[in-house]
Formats: structure tokens, C-alpha cells, sequence
């Protein structure tokens, strides 16, 4: 079959069963709309793999399908079309493969929920949405995807839009996104306004020539390209939460769990990382913009670290070591190992979906518990979804013996570090021994927590036992969210459930020894055949192999030191962490409120733009528009009729007077004009 | 030189005459001195050769609107000692106004003398012998201006109705002749045989 | 010595002035401030039958008959509305009569 129809075919399939079930879902029925979405997905990933492999193993030349035009004002051409090269056949894989993943799982964990046509005409909007986004061959297309997973996200984090909770994280996380996606228009604009296009395959060859240029402003030359590359990062501070426009990512986990999986962890966050690596060739331009990425990327991973020490709620964590490892990819990116990025963003989506549709067959067995500390001693009720959960964190936590091997996250993770070390070496990015320095502190939090997370859910004492006894006790009456009335039994989740966390269990243990040759090692160029876009002074990912030892080991190490003391403090001595939260302190307080950014927002932004409408409102309408306006001119009118009424005293006598006087001005005005 | 001395005698006469209107306590006496000051003028008229005009106005002016004045003075009761008062205040700002009106339009005339208007005007003219002043009006009275005259006629109408209208009261109790109704009188209803007690007497009640 | 016209204006300018004078220096007094109306409406007569004598024209003369029978018909209808008046308030006082004040 022609590739170029099965790739058309593959990108739409999502959208057909959107817009089937989404608008007759009802009456078609359940297992019918499930059916419908889930097999059209499975069928855009079999095109994917397909593509995947012809790309890799197949010697496949990147080429584009245009498909109809989209805009056409003078020099503002969009096309819509559909774009294969190395970068977008990742993608599509990481999309499919995490999608129809997540729609199967769906089916199980949502049996219980009355609106699933809904649900899945949603994830499959968001797909497509996605495919849209990886597929584009400018930056419209880019932006309509970019907006479209927004979208989409929206709609399923308030699923339950009867829940309050749930309605507000979908508004804050549209709002924030919207922050960043003002950012990333005017970037475009920028683009726009220095090439005269927006089309990446005319783009791209014309950005070497206005490297350097810019304009001249307070007396210094500010770099044109680096005041693009800087605004298009910001839109993707926004889709990937990193920080200052983070606040919504750990909210988003309000939807159910399989949005979580899908969209917070393997494929809308991820947009900014491949948004970033797609535009290699203006970043590669713009060492300031890169310099920023870098920074942020860093500070971003060790920030949300720290704070998902002291959360709670499994989601929550899950979401926050997300966030950590999506400030590496970007500071990857940031010291030029592109590469790298790609390669983290690919092993990240097969383990952070596996541990997130893990936590939530652990959520559904424990009839929707969230809390840790409600949970303890599930691993001999809940074995496969204890297996694949440990698979998961070995895997992010980035177990491996260098040289030798490891599971995925070793071979993406230790790549990253290597390349910050290397980027500062070489001299490429100045930042890259702080970026060093926070990933492998980074890595021993993320190891602290991934472990911290698997000890308190599924060893230590079962919490629920005596708590569910003691609620049981107390009140028989207000028992009704349970379909049973007997004590809590948490249970494996079906196969349905199981089958996706198998699939992803061994994309987990195996993308990594399997594609790293591929992404980071001897074939890359090969691999990555103009895709991404090095320049000829970037040898970073070159030099990321050739790194002193120590600075190999180190990550190793770091990660050791993490699991043992979260082992110490949770199986060990069992309770202590407990205690030591229970006391409270400044240090934990700071962690647990997320280091009081949603409190400053609200200060500075929700209360200070209430504060400024209030004054325009106050002081700006009332005062001066409606008292300069119709109240002040009513009040001059009265003023003035008041004044004006006084000749009309009622007495004749004055009438008469008034009018001699005015008989004597008319004569004197006579007099003078006729020059007597 | 004779028509010197009248003229001058007669203006001061009239214009000490209207001061005397206006300043007179009694208003009767305000009432006098109008007719006086009006008299003079008619002598004025007749300096002009205006002798007709001159006789109309002693009888419009002097033997009606002047004695209409002199009955509803006498007629309404009024207290002219109160009518007085505030008299003082208003006086040298009235005073003033007046001056400088008097000013204004003695210059206008002057300006319209000797360069406007009437700037050809010659002596009085004298009274031909072939047409009188009478003659003179009636020529033009009755052909150029008959519409004129046949509308001063409907405003004097309309005064007169006007006068009737402002002031007719219907008194209750005035006996007035009702035609219809005494040609409409009926034998049979016309008296009513009333039984009184002897020595008792008859009250208006009864009656009705 | 020779009688102008300017002689006579004068005198009507001045009897004019009476009359103007009379109209607000006599607030409470109606009938005086009718009176004073006359004066006003004699002295434009006078103004008339002068210009009407200088300028050899009658036409002057026709208006001031014309003034005189207006005057005659508004001295009527002012004493009825004067009795009216005076009916229903007892008193000629204009003082007081400030009903019409905006």
C-alpha cells in the first residue's frame, strides 16, 4: 500500500472516530463507540510502527503530503500536510503506541463510569489533535495542534465537570497554557516578521543567513533570533509545565487517570520538547535563547523534585517527577544534545505512562484512594501491578551499570548528564556545569521519591485495614460508596487493565538498550537524517561519550544514595518519615505548598489584576468617564437650570425690568453699530 | 414764537403730568393727572395739524379708557397706604435704568434727524385748504388700509367679549327671567295645597 | 424759536421714560402700572404724528389711530382681568403674586 495514503489514513483515523462518537456516541451505545475509537487507534499505531520502522531499519527519505490549503494571505501560506522526517516517526510512535494504550486500559477502568462515549470521542480528539501537531510542516498547523491538545486537555480534566475541583484545574490549566501560547504567537510573529514565512522547509535554509542580526536598542544589538527562539520557549513553558507556568500540572490530576497517562506524561507535555528539537535549526542560532531553555529546563527539574518529596496524593507525585524530567529534556536541549531530548522524551513516555496506568490500577483497587498514607502492604494483593510499578521506577530512576546496561531511563537520563557535562567542557554552553550539578542531585530526589511512592503504597503496614475497621465501626449508615458492605478488599484490575501495563512494562525494560544506538550512539546521524539540525561547532553529543568516568558513575551513585535512604526511612524504620512530617517545620511546609507559588500567583496576578480593575472600574468609569460624562454633565445641566431659573421669580415686575433691560442693551448696541 | 411758547408749555404740562402719574399717593389722583397729561398731548397733536387725531384721543382716550380707570379705582377697596411700601428700595436703581434710557433714545432720535431717516424733514406742514386733516385720514383709511380698519373693528369686538367673559358672575340668588320655563308653567303643578296647623306658622322648609 | 421734530422725539422719549419708570418703581399698585402702560403707548402715538407731520406723510397718523384702538381694547381687558384679580385675592398687590415661578 502506498505510504503516503496509510500515513493520511493513520492521522485522520483518530478524528473520524471523534467525530463519530463524539456526536452520536449515545445512541450508538458503549461497547460500540468504545470499539469504534479504540480500533481506529490501534490502526494509526500499526501505521506508525510501520512508518517507525521503515524509517529506521528501512532507509525511508523524509518527504511531505500536502493535503489542501489551510491559509493564504500574501506571504502568510499554510498548508495543511502531513510531514514525515525522523522526529515526527517518533513521535507518531510515542502518540499511538501511549493512546491505544490508554484506550484499551479505558475500557477497564472507566466500566464504571455512565458518560465513556464521551470520554473516548475525547482522547480521541486529543490524539488527533496531537498527530496534527507532530505532523506539521509550519507553524500554523503547529499552533492549530498546539491549541487542539490544549483543548483537549480542558475537556478531560473536567470530565467530571460536576466536581468543582475538577471544573476549576481544567480553567487553570487552560488560563496558564494561554500564558504560554501568547509567548509562543508572538514568537511566531517574530519568525514571521524576520523571514517573510512561516513554512519550516523554506524557513529553515534562510536562518543561517540573519544569524546575528537584530536591532539596536539602549545602545545594544539585541539579537532578533534569540528574541524568537526566547518567545517560542515560553509557549512551551507553558505546555510542559515548567517553572513559573507549572501550576497547572499538578491540578491537571483531578481527570481521570488514564488522561493523566496520556496527556500529562507521555505526549501534550512533551509538545514543547519536540517543538524545541524540531526548531534545532533556530536554536542552534540563538545561544541566548538556548542559554534560557537550559536554565529553566534545570532549575524546573530540580524545583519539582523537591516539592514531590512531601506530596501526598500518588498522582501527584507521579505528576511532579513528570515535570522533573521534562526540565531535563529541556535543559538537554538547552546545551545543544538534541538528540538526547528525543531519546529521554521516547523512554519517558513508555515508563511515565506505565507508572501512571499503575498508580492507577492501584486508584482502582483501592476504590478510588488516592492517598498514600491510606494505602501500605498491597503487593501481595495487587502483584502484577506491583511487578510492572517496580519495572517502572527502576526504569526512572535510571538503574544501570555504565558500560554494561540498563533499564531505558539509564541509557536516556545518564545521556542527558553526560551532555551537560561535555556542553561545559567544550565549551558550548556555559551552563552546563549547573545543569550537571542539578541533574545528578535531581536524579538522587527522583530516586527518593520513585522508591518512597513503591514503599508506601505496597509495603509497610496496611493503613486501610484498620482504618476501613474503624470507619466500618462507626458508621454503617453512611456507607454507601461501596457496592458491598463488607471490609475493603483491594483487588487486581483486569486483564483489560493489565494487558496495556504488560506492553508498556516491556517498552520500559527494552526502548532503551534497543534505540540507543539509534538515537544517541553510532547511527544518530544516520537516524536523525536532518531532522534535527546541529551546527557544525556542536559536538556535544559527540563528546558526551567520551566523559571522564567519574562523571559516568555519578548519576549511578546519586540514584543509590536516594533509594537507600528512601528504603531506610519507609521499610526500615518504618514510620519515622511519618513522624517527621507530623512535626511539621518550615522546610516541609515550603515543600508540601509546592514552594508557595499558587499563593504568590494568586497575590500578585489574581489579586493585583482585580486591584487594576478595580481602579479602572472605580476611579477610570465612574469617577471619570460617568462623571465627566453623562452624571457630570446632568449635574452641570441642573447647575445651570438652577441658576437660569432664577429669572423666572413669578413676579411681573421683575419681568418687566428684565425686558427694559434688554431694551436698553439693544439700543446701546444700535447706537454703536450705527455709529451715532 | 407763539408756537414756541404752546409747545413748550404744553410738553412740560404733559410731562409733569406723567411724573405726577406715577408718584401720586391717592390713585385717584393718578387717575386726574392721566387725563391731564393726555389732554396736553392732545394739544401737542393739534400743534402738528393731527387735529382730528388729536380729537380722538380726547374721546377714546380721556372720556373712556381714562374714566373706565377712574370707575375701577373708585370701585375696588383698596388700602393705598400699604400699596406704598418698598417704594424707597427700588428707587435709585429704576432711576438709573431710566436715565440711561432716556439717554439712549434722545441720542437715537438726534442720529436719526440729522442723518437717518428723517433726514429730509421739513417744518410742519401746514394744513392746505383743500383737504383737511379728516379728509386726509379718510382718503386713506377706507382704501389702502380696509383691511386694517375691519381688524382693528374685530379687536375691539373680542375686547368687549373678552371684558364680558373675564369679569360676569352668576349670582346665586339673583332673579332672572327664564323664558321657556314660565311659557312652560302648568296649572295642575303650579300650586300645591299645603294642610298647616292653625297657629302654627310656615318655615322656608315647608315650603319647598 | 423753531419747533423740530427733534422737540417733539423728545418729548416722546421722555414721556416714555415716565412711563418705564412707572412700571417698576410701583410694585404693589396694578392700576398705577397700568396706567403707566398708557403713558408708553401716548408717547409712541406722539413719536407717530410727528414723524406723520414732518415727513408729509399720513401714514403716520393712520397708525397712531390704529395704536389708540389697541391701547383702548388692552386698557379693557387689563381692568377685567384687574377685577378678576382683585376677586379672588382681595388685594391689588403684585408682590405676592409669584405663582408663575419656574
Amino acid at each position: 500500500m502506498d505510504l503516503v495514503l496509510l500515513v493520511t489514513l493513520g492521522v485522520f483515523a483518530p478524528l473520524l472516530g471523534a467525530v463519530i462518537v463524539g456526536l452520536s456516541g449515545r445512541r450508538l451505545g458503549n461497547l460500540v463507540s468504545q470499539s469504534i475509537t479504540t480500533g481506529l487507534l490501534f490502526f494509526s499505531c500499526v501505521v506508525s510502527w510501520i512508518v517507525f520502522s521503515q524509517w529506521t531499519w528501512g532507509g525511508l527519505e523524509a518527504f511531505t503530503v500536502e493535503l489542501f490549503p489551510f491559509i493564504n494571505v500574501g506571504d502568510f501560506q499554510s498548508v495543511w500536510s502531513i510531514r514525515i522526517d525522523a522526529l515526527s516517526a517518533v513521535m507518531l510512535v510515542v502518540v499511538t503506541s501511549v493512546s491505544s494504550l490508554v484506550h484499551l486500559y479505558s475500557w477497564g477502568y472507566m466500566a464504571e463510569d455512565p458518560d465513556k462515549p464521551r470520554f473516548f470521542a475525547y482522547l480521541s480528539l486529543f490524539t488527533f489533535a496531537m498527530l496534527a501537531l507532530v505532523t506539521a510542516a509550519d507553524f500554523m498547523q503547529l499552533f492549530f495542534g498546539w491549541e487542539g491538545v490544549g483543548l483537549a486537555s480542558y475537556l478531560l480534566i473536567g470530565f467530571w465537570y460536576k466536581k468543582s475541583t475538577a471544573s476549576a484545574a481544567a480553567i487553570k490549566a487552560f488560563v496558564v497554557n494561554r500564558v504560554g501560547d501568547f509567548g509562543f504567537a508572538l514568537g511566531i510573529l517574530t519568525v514571521f516578521w524576520m523571514f517573510g514565512t512561516i513554512q519550516f522547509a523554506e524557513l529553515f535554509p534562510m536562518i543561517a543567513i540573519k544569524a546575528g542580526t537584530g536591532w539596536e536598542f539602549l545602545g545594544h544589538t539585541w539579537s532578533a533570533l534569540d528574541l524568537a527562539g526566547a518567545l517560542l520557549f515560553v509557549g512551551a513553558m507553558g505546555k510542559s509545565a515548567q517553572f513559573f507556568l507549572h501550576t497547572w500540572l499538578p491540578d491537571a490530576m483531578e481527570g481521570p487517570t488514564p488522561v493523566s497517562a496520556l496527556i500529562h506524561a507521555a505526549t501534550m507535555v512533551t509538545a514543547g520538547v519536540y517543538m524545541v528539537c524540531l526548531l534545532s535549526p533556530l536554536y542552534e542560532y540563538a545561544p541566548v535563547a538556548s542559554a534560557i531553555i537550559a536554565l529553566v529546563g534545570a532549575v524546573t527539574a530540580l524545583f519539582a523534585a523537591t516539592v514531590g518529596l512531601a506530596q501526598n496524593d500518588i498522582k501527584r507525585v507521579i505528576a511532579y517527577s513528570t515535570c522533573s524530567q521534562l526540565g531535563y529534556m529541556f535543559f538537554a536541549a538547552g546545551v545543544g544534545a538534541y538528540q538526547a531530548a528525543m531519546f529521554h522524551l521516547f523512554t519517558h513516555a513508555f515508563f511515565k505512562a506505565l507508572l501512571f496506568l499503575g498508580a492507577g490500577s492501584v486508584i482502582h483497587g483501592m476504590h478510588h484512594e488516592q492517598d498514600m498514607r491510606k494505602m501500605g502492604g498491597l503487593w501481595k494483593l495487587l502483584p502484577v501491578t506491583y511487578a510492572v510499578m517496580t519495572i517502572g521506577t527502576i526504569a526512572i530512576t535510571g538503574l544501570g551499570i555504565p558500560g554494561v546496561g540498563g533499564l531505558a531511563g539509564f541509557y536516556s537520563k545518564d545521556s542527558i548528564i553526560e551532555s551537560a557535562y561535555a556542553s561545559f567542557t567544550n565549551g558550548h554552553s556555559a551552563l552546563g556545569l549547573f545543569a550537571f550539578f542539578v541533574g545528578i542531585l535531581a536524579a538522587g530526589l527522583t530516586a527518593y521519591y520513585s522508591w518512597r511512592l513503591v514503599f508506601m503504597t505496597f509495603h509497610n503496614k496496611p493503613v486501610w485495614k484498620d482504618a476501613h475497621h474503624d470507619d466500618h465501626a462507626h458508621d454503617d449508615q453512611a456507607h454507601d460508596d461501596h457496592a458491598h458492605h463488607g471490609p475493603l478488599k483491594p483487588h487486581e484490575s483486569p486483564w483489560v487493565m493489565l494487558v496495556p501495563l504488560l506492553l508498556l512494562a516491556v517498552g520500559a525494560i527494552a526502548a532503551g538498550f534497543v534505540f540507543a544506538p539509534w538515537f544517541i550512539g553510532d547511527h544518530e546521524h544516520h537516524f536523525w537524517r536532518g531532522a534535527i539540525f546541529v551546527a557544525e561547532a556542536n559536538h556535544v553529543l559527540h563528546d558526551s561519550h567520551y566523559v571522564p568516568t567519574w562523571v559516568k558513575w555519578s548519576p549511578l551513585i546519586l540514584t543509590l544514595i536516594g533509594t537507600f535512604a528512601a528504603l531506610w526511612l519507609y521499610v526500615m524504620k518504618e514510620g519515622m518519615a511519618r513522624r517527621m512530617a507530623g512535626r511539621g517545620g518550615v522546610v516541609h511546609a515550603f515543600l508540601t505548598n509546592k514552594w508557595y507559588f499558587d499563593e504568590t500567583y494568586d497575590v500578585v496576578f489574581v489579586k493585583g489584576t482585580r486591584a487594576v480593575g478595580d481602579l479602572f472600574w472605580k476611579v477610570g468609569d465612574v469617577k471619570i468617564i460617568d462623571g465627566g460624562g453623562p452624571n457630570g454633565v446632568a449635574w452641570l445641566s441642573r447647575k445651570f437650570a438652577g441658576g437660569l431659573a432664577r429669572f423666572q421669580s413669578g413676579y411681573v415686575y421683575f419681568y418687566a425690568f428684565v425686558m427694559l433691560l434688554g431694551l436698553a442693551g439693544f439700543l446701546a448696541f444700535a447706537i454703536y453699530t450705527w455709529g451715532a | 414764537m407763539l408756537q414756541g411758547i404752546a409747545f413748550y408749555l404744553l410738553a412740560s404740562v404733559a410731562v409733569l403730568g406723567a411724573l405726577m402719574v406715577v408718584t401720586a399717593k391717592n390713585p385717584v389722583h393718578s387717575v386726574l393727572w392721566l387725563i391731564l397729561a393726555f389732554f396736553s398731548s392732545a394739544g401737542l397733536f393739534v400743534l402738528l395739524g393731527a387735529e382730528f387725531l388729536a380729537m380722538l384721543l380726547v374721546v377714546v382716550y380721556v372720556g373712556a379708557v381714562a374714566v373706565l380707570f377712574l370707575f375701577v379705582v373708585m370701585m375696588l377697596d383698596v388700602d393705598f397706604v400699604k400699596l406704598r411700601g418698598g417704594y424707597a428700595r427700588y428707587l435709585p436703581l429704576a432711576m438709573i435704568v431710566a436715565g440711561i434710557l432716556l439717554a439712549e433714545m434722545i441720542i437715537i432720535s438726534l442720529a436719526v434727524v440729522s442723518g437717518g431717516a428723517a433726514a429730509n424733514a421739513v417744518g410742519p406742514v401746514a394744513a392746505t385748504p383743500d383737504m383737511t386733516n379728516v379728509e386726509a385720514i379718510g382718503r386713506v383709511l377706507y382704501t389702502d388700509y380696509v383691511y386694517i380698519f375691519q381688524a382693528s373693528g374685530i379687536v375691539l369686538l373680542i375686547a368687549m367679549i373678552g371684558a364680558i367673559v373675564l369679569t360676569l358672575r352668576h349670582k346665586p340668588n339673583i332673579k332672572r327671567q327664564d323664558v321657556s320655563r314660565q311659557v312652560g308653567r302648568d296649572a295642575k303643578k303650579a300650586m300645591e295645597v299645603k294642610s298647616v296647623a292653625t297657629g302654627a306658622g310656615v318655615t322656608p322648609e315647608d315650603l319647598v | 424759536m423753531e419747533i423740530t421734530l427733534q422737540h417733539y422725539l423728545t418729548v416722546g422719549a421722555m414721556l416714555f421714560t415716565i412711563g418705564v419708570f412707572g412700571i417698576f418703581v410701583n410694585r404693589k399698585n396694578v392700576i398705577i402700572i397700568l396706567m403707566s402702560i398708557e403713558l408708553i403707548l401716548l408717547a409712541v402715538n406722539i413719536n407717530f404724528v410727528a414723524f406723520s407731520a414732518y415727513l408729509n406723510d399720513v401714514q403716520g397718523q393712520i397708525m397712531a389711530m390704529f395704536v389708540l384702538t389697541v391701547a383702548a381694547a388692552e386698557a379693557a381687558i387689563g381692568l377685567a382681568i384687574l377685577v378678576t384679580f382683585f376677586r379672588n385675592r382681595g388685594d391689588i398687590a403684585v408682590d405676592d403674586a409669584s405663582v408663575m415661578k419656574g
